[in-house]
């Protein structure tokens, strides 16, 4: 049980912490790349200052990304052994095509982008940048493919005590790939441009590198724009596939205890005693139409999932699932007791993690509204009201509260499942590694993590104090 | 059974290993150089730069593998990583400062000493470990029936400090030494220049003569019982000789590499040509040792449980579709390393390095 627990920690912090770089580096990608496009087609000299200050602050970020992204590749081996032998033949595929189809692309044209300015063309430099972007959002493809066949498993068979493959299709586009690859991308991309946009901010309210400033505004408020229209239907097909692929989840999402419609609740704390939700509610049967287009629409609520999860846990255990003749959980320990799997997620950690993204959503709605007043003002030519700019500092924390409590409700409303109905996370652990192991390797990375993220944070404020590098405008020239 | 698709598998996995530890190897070689030969601030820039625009798709090779192991072989992928746990993760933490400190570096000058630390550690002891894994799994380790380790922490992390596994540490770490002073050569010009290629046969001399006794202590090894008490534990290599002669051919082709390297750096041969045929060294190394453990993957010290080729497999339906896949992207990489390579051939000169 320890080691389960130890385990999981560690893989939550560890996942949680990369996933803080991840949108940083592919939405400010998708930035780098725009900027670098403008020079390429300008040609002034102030636009290359702005391409060339992107490409410095993407460096300092970029490096804790891959860093970090190193150990999510091997935890599978080192701290989910069990896991790896059951899931191989299917969930390493799309970790290898990761590798070969996207993180070489978008590693071998980082370094052009980083280094290469002066030896080569800037149509190559400005190639290299939309390469990179596409690299990393190819790699977000891949390993969203790898998550969501455990969170919603297809085109496979159980055999020998294993998932096999049985038809690559089905398993690659299982039914929640194109939702989670769509919500999932889009949210970053509003990462992205809201810290272009916070950027911006600070040099106005500084009076510093004017056009640098408006720049960031300007270009910061369209993507966002785009991006947080189309999180409503993203987030809608999101939410639907939950409601028809794992309605065990969803009753946690919402706390909902007794089979019926689902409601749907602004902010509430659950109260597990008494089985039922105390908070502002917003409508009866709310969740059930928004995911079925009907309010009445009955789904199952906590008991009865649990009920599911129980059969279901019997079922696995139950000799479908032998590996050299021996039943698959026997491989964690002997006892059967100390390992029985709980029977529902968390109730409490997911509801508030999935009504606080929701909400957070509604954050990044009025904070864009704020960007865009900036906005109309700069372009009038007048000066942006300096309280709403400081506002505007603050507009990436929104964006990756958001995605981490996105990660929250999809990882542990999955619980006990590490596979979706067919592993459990007890049964998923690497029996060679016990609690020490774990927990002088989670003291490292606690303080290796912490550290990094301290310089990190201390060099990329410098670097947006600094700004880019001043042009001579009359001269109009640059290397 | 053994398939074909098992067999070419096991050879792909290998090709991969050997491409990083060309690539990367001499990165890290760099990296481990880093102190000795950056003796001002002009070449210590120099030398990252030398890796600085490459390092990085080259580490990917590394990340590669280990998908590639974990799709084609997931068994054997699982009892090494969850084996070898704190080995794995101080190479871990190794390449995550590695990484950290080779891009922060010229953007925080006030930490200049901090960072260049970081960068040696972080690639000295991955190319020293990276053997040691390989000696180790050569070795083989002892198993339950389910391929987990079997010895508890810490005599788990210990045991892996085995005298062949360690030998086979300082070949590794020689030859990414040797491939690092290549590199060194081949990007830059004067005094650094001149340094490494002093190094070159001195490395290359060293690596003859821990490989030789590596060699010698693989043959006594295998004729000690890994299970007869201590001398077995610490000496004792559980080898299944079936392919041994092949083993033996890479085996020469490393030494001939070797050889051939230091007798050209001596003679003063393209600094170029001398870097490839050190890297052909890592080939023969790679497939000296895969075929020395052949049929098995993960051999078992205790002898009862090895984990196989043909055990560890996956299905060939995957291994199939995992081939198309590598046909596809095989040839695409290679072109974006051409294209990088490219972009940044030629000597390193003062103003590449401020940027
Ligand atoms: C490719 C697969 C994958 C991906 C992309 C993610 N996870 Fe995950 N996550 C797992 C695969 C996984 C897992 C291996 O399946 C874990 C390990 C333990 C578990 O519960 O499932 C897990 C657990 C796990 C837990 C612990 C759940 C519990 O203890 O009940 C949290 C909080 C997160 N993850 C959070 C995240 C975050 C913030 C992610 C953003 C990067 C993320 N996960 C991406
Ligand atoms: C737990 C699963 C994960 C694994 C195994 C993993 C693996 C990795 C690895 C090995 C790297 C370094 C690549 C390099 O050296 O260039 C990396 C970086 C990256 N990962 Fe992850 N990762 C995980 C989670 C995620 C998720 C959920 C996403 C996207 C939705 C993602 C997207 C990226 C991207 C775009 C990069 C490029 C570097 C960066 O932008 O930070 N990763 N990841
Ligand atoms: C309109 C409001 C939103 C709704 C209804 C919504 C819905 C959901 C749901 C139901 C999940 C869980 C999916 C699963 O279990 O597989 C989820 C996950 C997630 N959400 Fe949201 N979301 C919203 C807004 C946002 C915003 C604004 C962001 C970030 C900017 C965001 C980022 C994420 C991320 C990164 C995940 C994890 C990806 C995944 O596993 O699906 N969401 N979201």
């Amino acid at each position: 049980m320890d080691v389960e627990i130890l385990a999981r920690l560690q893989f939550a912090f560890t996942a949680a912490y990369h996933f803080l770089f991840v949108p940083t580096n592919v939405g400010l990608g998708l930035i780098v790349a725009l900027m670098q496009t403008r020079y390429y087609k300008t040609r002034k000299p102030e636009d290359l200052a702005v391409a060339k200050w992107w490409v410095k602050f993407f460096t300092i970020t970029f490096a804790m990304g891959v860093a970090t992204g190193i150990t999510m590749e091997f935890s599978f081996g080192t701290n989910w052994a069990n896991y790896a032998r059951f899931v191989g033949d299917i969930f390493g595929a799309p970790l290898a095509a990761e590798a070969l189809l996207a993180f070489f692309m978008e590693s071998t044209f980082l370094g052009v982008l980083l280094l290469g300015r002066g030896k080569i063309s800037e149509k190559f430099m400005t190639a290299a940048a939309w390469l990179v972007w596409a690299g990393s959002t190819f790699s977000c493809l891949w390993i969203l493919i790898a998550n969501s066949w455990m969170q919603t498993p297809g085109g496979y068979a159980i055999e020998g005590g294993k998932a096999v493959l049985t038809d690559f299709f089905a398993a690659a586009f299982n039914p929640s790939t194109v939702a989670r690859f769509a919500h999932t991308v889009d949210a970053i991309i509003i990462m992205g441009s809201f810290l272009a946009i916070a950027i911006g901010a600070y040099n106005l309210r500084n009076k510093k590198n004017e056009y640098f400033a408006k720049r960031q505004i300007q270009v910061g408020t369209m993507v966002a724009l785009v991006a947080v229209v189309l999180m409503l239907p993203f987030s809608h097909m999101q939410a639907t596939v939950v409601a028809n692929e794992q309605p065990e989840k969803l009753a946690a999402m919402e706390g909902q205890y007794e089979d019926g419609p689902a409601d749907l609740y602004l902010f509430g704390w659950v109260d597990e005693a008494n089985q039922k939700v105390n908070g502002i509610k917003l409508m009866d049967g709310g969740t059930s139409l928004l995911a079925w287009g009907d309010p009445t629409k009955e789904t199952i609520g906590l008991n009865t999932a649990s009920k599911n999860i129980e059969q279901r846990i019997a079922e696995v255990r139950s000799g479908e699932y032998l590996r050299n003749g021996e039943q698959f959980y026997q491989t964690v320990g002997s006892n059967e007791e100390a390992y029985a799997p709980a029977t529902t997620a968390p109730v409490q950690i997911t509801f508030q993690s999935y009504h606080i993204m929701v909400a957070l959503y509604g954050c990044i709605v009025l904070w864009l509204i704020f960007a865009f007043i900036v906005r109309s003002k700069i372009n009038k030519g007048q000066a942006a009201p300096s309280g709403l700019l400081k506002a505007l500092y603050f507009a990436p924390l929104f964006p990756i509260l958001a995605i981490e409590a996105g990660w929250f409700v999809a990882e542990f409303g999955r619980q006990p499942w590490i596979v979706w109905n067919e592993l459990l996370m007890v049964d998923a652990i690497s029996p060679a590694v016990d609690a020490p192991q774990l927990i002088i390797t989670m003291v490292l990375f606690l303080a290796v993590y912490a550290l990094l993220l301290f310089i990190l944070f201390k060099n990329a404020f410098r670097i947006i104090k600094e700004g880019p590098e001043q042009v001579n405008v009359i001269e109009g020239e640059v290397a | 059974m053994l398939t074909l698709w098992n067999v070419i598998w096991f050879i792909l996995i290998f090709v991969v290993i050997s491409g990083y530890f060309i690539l990367d190897g001499f990165d890290l070689g760099v990296g481990a150089l880093y102190p000795f030969l950056g003796k001002d601030e002009v070449k210590k820039a120099t030398l990252r730069r030398a890796i600085g625009p490459t390092w990085d798709g080259n580490e990917v090779w590394l990340l590669t593998g280990g998908g590639a192991l974990f799709a084609a072989f997931a068994p054997a992928y699982a009892t090494t990583f969850s084996g070898y746990y704190i080995a794995i993760m101080l190479v871990l933490f190794c390449l995550i400062v590695r990484a950290v400190s080779l891009e922060t570096r010229g953007h925080d000058p006030e930490r200049a000493k901090f960072w260049d630390v970081l960068f040696f550690l972080g690639s000295a002891l991955p190319a020293l470990l990276f053997g040691v894994a390989v000696g180790d799994t050569m070795m083989g380790i002892p198993m339950d029936a389910q391929g987990n380790m079997a010895l508890a922490f810490p005599i788990s992390f210990v045991f892996l400090l085995r005298p062949f596994a360690l030998l086979c540490g300082l070949v590794g770490l020689m030859q990414f030494l040797l491939l690092g002073a290549c590199w060194i050569a081949v990007k830059t010009e004067g005094e650094l220049h001149d340094k490494a290629v002093a190094l070159r046969p001195k490395f290359a001399l060293a690596e003859i003569v821990l490989f030789v006794l590596a060699s010698i202590l693989w043959f006594i090894g295998m004729g000690i019982d890994p299970q007869a008490g201590l001398m077995g534990a610490v000496f004792g290599i559980a080898a299944t000789p079936s392919l041994t002669i092949v083993s033996a051919v890479f085996a020469v082709v490393a030494l001939a590499g070797m050889a051939l390297t230091f007798m050209w750096s001596t003679k003063g041969e393209a600094d170029l040509k001398i870097f490839i045929v050190a890297a052909v060294i890592c080939l023969g190394l790679c497939f000296t040792a895969a075929f020395g453990m052949f049929p098995n993957w993960v051999p078992d010290s205790l002898m009862a449980n090895p984990v196989t080729v043909a055990e560890a497999a996956s299905e060939d339906f995957t291994l199939m579709w995992m081939f198309g896949i590598t046909i596809v992207g095989l040839p695409i990489l290679l072109f974006y390393h051409f294209l990088c390579y490219r972009a940044f051939a030629g000597k390193i000169t003062e103003a590449d390095l401020e940027y």
